[in-house]
């Protein structure tokens, strides 16, 4: 009747694989923060694809615990990003080096 | 959902079928499509502004795959809350701190990154799959939760019927049904995470340097209205 559940697995883990390849490459840190939130969202889909092929609402209860994490995530993490360039100029995550060990 | 519109449809049971699976197929294909156009520019495009924009992309399509699934109230959730305010507060941020025109792609400080990082990629995505072929999923164990659309109870316990069927209950009720009894700690837990959040927010927003100026201007207000003398004795003592 509808889509079999493998091929939104499949979708989410393509989408999770491009968040962190782009997390990994990329050197602005909001688009960094970016490629969180698009990993994110793969989980998510994929706790929606279980829940329906489970026939259990626990899955799409957790995806609402995650967006409202996700949301407070957001506002702490640009919060920080807003107090460290207010130092200094550039958003590249490589000139944040001092508390390198 | 899409299935049940097309079951009120005035058309013959097998072409409603054939036309529902269809249309569950185009959907999802639309959705993937949204959603990998929209993760590829985030990762390939140089403006961050270019990069928000298809993070809603991204999101809206996630959006629709949910739709599919029969997750109305998350689809909606996922525009409010993900297109509506984070993306916002991202685009906020990027036009707040300037940092739109400036771009780093092309600096490398390490030559071996990109190659290692398409390795990590293709070796994740390949992990996963790997897992995705175990076929088996599930515990056997009862789902904790109920299922998706649970029978809606009478005031005595007894599922209520109609024309001889069992009415179940809609996609909200039985997902707030599911927050507001099993998930309840969790739910309060939330309230007090975003409280925290937002005085964090706040507390690491704040200029410091504009605090440290009103102290001071307030200083030379109190010093105008005691006059110099009082002020230099009361710093002499």
């Amino acid at each position: 009747m509808s889509v079999p559940g493998a091929w939104y697995l499949i979708l989410a883990a393509v989408l999770f694989t491009v968040g962190a390849f782009g997390l990994l490459v990329r050197r602005n840190v909001l688009i960094m923060f970016m490629c969180v939130e698009l990993m994110l969202n793969a989980v998510n889909l994929t706790f929606v694809t279980f829940a329906r092929m489970l026939n259990d609402i626990g899955g799409q209860a957790t995806v609402f615990f995650v967006l409202v994490v996700a949301a407070a995530e957001v506002v702490v993490g640009l919060g920080l990003i807003v107090a460290i360039f207010r130092r200094r100029k550039g958003a590249s995550a490589d000139d944040v080096h001092i508390l390198k060990g | 959902m899409i299935a049940s519109l097309l079951a009120a449809a005035p058309i013959g049971g097998k072409a409603a079928v054939h036309l529902a699976h269809a249309s569950a197929w185009a959907v999802f294909v639309v959705g993937a499509v949204l959603i990998l156009v929209g993760a590829f520019g985030v990762i390939l495009l140089r403006n961050p502004v270019h990069c928000a924009l298809m993070l809603v992309t991204t999101l809206f399509g996630v959006a629709v795959e949910f739709v599919n699934q029969a997750a109305d109230f998350l689809a909606a959730v996922q525009i409010i809350v993900y297109a509506g305010a984070i993306v916002i507060l991202f685009l906020f941020v990027i036009m707040f701190l300037g940092v739109d025109r400036k771009d780093t792609i092309g600096r490398e400080p390490f030559r071996i990154q990109r190659p290692l990082a398409i390795l990590v990629g293709v070796a994740l995505f390949a992990e996963i799959w790997a897992l995705s072929r175990v076929q088996n999923w599930t515990s056997g164990k009862p789902s904790v939760a109920g299922p998706l659309n649970p029978p809606i109870l009478g005031p005595d316990n007894v599922p209520v019927t109609s024309h001889g069927h069992t009415v179940t209950a809609e996609n909200v009720q039985a997902l707030g049904q599911a927050i507001y009894t099993r998930y309840l700690l969790p739910f309060e837990m939330t309230s007090a995470l975003l409280v925290i959040a937002v005085i964090a927010a706040v507390v690491l927003a704040r200029s410091r340097e504009r605090v440290a100026g009103e102290l001071a201007r307030s200083d030379q207000a109190q010093r105008r209205a005691m006059g110099s003398g009082d002020f230099e004795e009361a710093g002499a003592q």
